[in-house]
């Protein structure tokens, strides 16, 4: 019997836990009618959605002069979202590839909803520099393709072109490894599906999916080597995000600790929204034996570790804009930048969020409280905005020369597209949660046997007891 | 000839028992991975892992080649003071691409491998012999040609293990 340390706390709760209760209770959403909360919610969601559709095509067809922006301030809320987006969609495949290297098996209940997170995040991400190119019909100039332009070319050399490999490749390969995941538990559905319709949906899904030996050999191989293609990108995306500023010549954005700096910052806000997303949802899907109190407490500890490298990233930029001597740099961060500037309510909004709120996790009480978490994950949300807001807009409105200092004021519409991809992000979510399996039902069975509360409590007598080999010991 | 059982360790022991006997076990449908159960029925190990190195090597001299050519060879161009003289001065701004798309193709080149080997495509029906074993079953598979046991011999030592049901389709 293959057992885990049992100092570790069990995973799966319950002493009437089995491989075929998982499934019920997993597909109830799909198997089932709607409930009245996620009509709701879908309403209101749709709504927004279309609102945010609606300023799109308004901003497509009037132009970006209807944003905020102007000659100093080319970039501002538009990227701040792009940026904020990309970071949210760094906790799931962290989750699903940096964890499965680690061999973390709490991954495995939270693994699903939070790569859904990432690839809707990342998709909402990619529309942001897409409408700031205004002719977004022209989009695909971003790729090298032969052209009639004496053939010219891309410009190899830039961040923003790296930014272009990086999301799509990060975009795909990510959508890849949830999908492969999610063929086996497409082929359970299809199995039990009683309707035509559905029956039809999900074998359509399942890819004929079969579940012998050697597709469960080559399956666990293949996500073995797609996380170790992942844990990489995890990494090079957000890094080479950065890089859109860090190579640039701005004060307070040409800095060296800018790629861990965002990448630390990126993980921080995904975990967060992963608490956001998967508190209420475990509440209303009823699976909170799978998706434990230790594992709210896991993930919490993941955000004080990247908080905790966000604020010492805070610090040395601080330490740095003094240390230099470089007026350019400390004015930023010293005197009527960030601090004290026009922009202090930003700035004290992000120490407030991103600093001060998360410290109090350190607490064990305040990090298995489940209310408590929810608030301080929002409020880590809404940080990680201004974390962005602040880099973004503080150093373009004061730069070189003080008779190009502006400020930025943002228009309705760059609120309303905001407000439109949390509703398009929305309803994607929603509709996962319930045409798909939340979580990854061939994984936590998996783990039933070795971290499930009623098999740690056993001892290996009592196992063997209950699951007799051969007829000849039933007695 | 279907053994039916509803436990994975149950099956894993009796699949050691049966192999010991002289069984040959020709497949094993199952919900979910049985860890150990690969060299009892004599599995070969996947080379999947050899061919994603393959298509990232490809990704690899394609981003190489292709950025050689647009920025070295078919029109170099001074950017910033940064002339493009050779590939060997530009390539440290070349990293990050030629990174991403060999991670970009062997992401996908061993997906795409995957589901072939497996042959499993959109629109495909699935052939496992019985609805649950995607639920709380785990089937063995067994002929009696594959063994020098008869049939009956094979049954018999089948139900000494403890076999929810055997299946002869």
């Amino acid at each position: 019997m293959h057992k885990e340390a049992a100092i570790r706390e069990p995973l799966i709760l319950g002493d009437d836990v089995t491989y075929s209760k998982i499934t019920e209770d997993v597909l109830f959403t799909i198997e089932h009618e709607p409930t009245k909360l996620w009509k709701v919610l879908m309403t209101i969601a749709t709504i927004t959605a279309l609102w945010g559709v609606g300023c799109i095509l308004y901003l497509l067809g009037t132009g970006i002069g209807t944003w905020g922006l102007n000659n100093t301030m080319g970039w501002a809320w538009d990227i701040t979202n792009f940026v904020w987006w990309v970071g949210i969609g760094h906790a799931g495949t962290l989750i699903s590839a940096v964890l499965l290297l680690f061999r973390q098996k709490w991954r495995m209940a939270i693994n699903r909803p939070a790569e859904a997170m990432t690839i809707f995040a990342v998709f909402m991400a990619g529309t942001f520099p897409m409408i700031h190119m205004g002719r977004i019909w022209m989009a695909y100039w971003v790729f090298p393709l032969p052209n009639q332009f004496g053939s010219l070319w891309v410009n190899f050399n830039s961040p923003l072109l790296w930014d272009v490999f990086a999301i799509s490749t990060y975009l795909s390969v990510s959508l890849v490894f949830w999908y492969i995941g999610l063929i086996p538990d497409f082929a359970t559905i299809r199995d039990r599906a009683s309707r035509p319709v559905q029956k039809l949906m999900y074998s359509l899904l399942s890819f004929g999916w079969t579940g012998n030996a050697k597709a469960w050999q080559r399956f666990e191989e293949v996500s073995l080597v797609l996380a170790g293609l992942a844990t990489p990108l995890v990494f090079s995306v957000h890094s080479i995000v950065s890089m859109d500023f860090a190579t640039s010549i701005v004060p307070g954005w040409h800095s060296t600790i800018f790629p861990p700096y965002f990448v630390a910052g990126a993980v921080f806000s995904g975990f967060a929204m992963v608490q956001t997303l998967m508190l209420i949802a475990r509440k209303a899907m009823r699976l909170e034996y799978i998706i434990t109190v230790k594992h709210i407490e896991y993930m919490n500890i993941v955000i004080i570790v990247t908080g905790g490298i966000v604020g010492v990233a805070y610090s040395t930029e601080f330490f740095i804009g003094w240390y230099t001597g470089v007026q350019y740099e400390s004015y930023v961060y010293m005197s009527a930048g960030a601090a004290t500037g026009k922009y202090a309510w930003a700035f004290w909004s992000l120490i407030f969020c991103n600093f001060i709120t998360p410290a109090f996790l350190w607490f064990k009480k305040v990090r298995t409280n489940l209310a408590l978490t929810f608030i301080i994950a929002l409020i880590i949300n809404i940080g990680m905005w201004f974390e962005r807001f602040d880099i973004i807009v503080t150093c373009l409105a004061r730069d070189y020369l003080p008779s190009t200092w502006r400020m930025f004021f943002p228009t309705w519409v760059d609120l309303g597209v905001y407000i439109g991809t949390l509703g398009i992000f929305s309803v994607f979510y929603l509709l996962f949660l319930k045409y798909f399996p939340v979580l990854a039902l061939n994984e936590v069975k998996t783990i039933l046997k070795s971290s499930g509360e009623r098999y740690k409590n056993m001892s290996d007598e009592e196992f063997k007891k209950l699951h007799p080999v051969f007829k000849k010991d039933i007695k | 000839m279907y053994a039916i059982y509803d436990d994975d360790y149950v099956l894993l022991e009796s699949a050691k028992h049966l192999v010991a006997k002289g069984i040959h076990i020709r497949d094993v449908f199952s919900p979910f991975p049985i860890h150990g159960l690969d060299p009892v029925i004599g599995l070969k190990t996947t080379r999947l892992a050899i061919t994603a190195f393959i298509y990232g090597m490809i990704g690899v001299s394609l981003a190489i080649t292709g950025m050689w050519y647009f920025m070295i060879q078919d029109w170099p161009l001074n950017i910033g003071g940064k002339p493009n003289f050779s590939i060997l001065t530009n390539i440290p701004s070349f990293v990050p691409v030629i990174f991403e798309f060999g991670v970009l193709c062997a992401a996908h080149g061993m997906a795409i491998t995957f589901m072939l080997r497996n042959w499993t495509l959109p629109g495909f029906k699935g052939k496992n012999p019985y609805p649950r074993t995607t639920d709380d079953r785990f089937v063995m598979e067994i002929h009696a040609a594959d063994s020098e046991l008869s049939e009956d011999e094979i049954k018999a030592l089948i139900n000494e293990t403890c076999v929810l049901e055997i299946d002869e389709k």
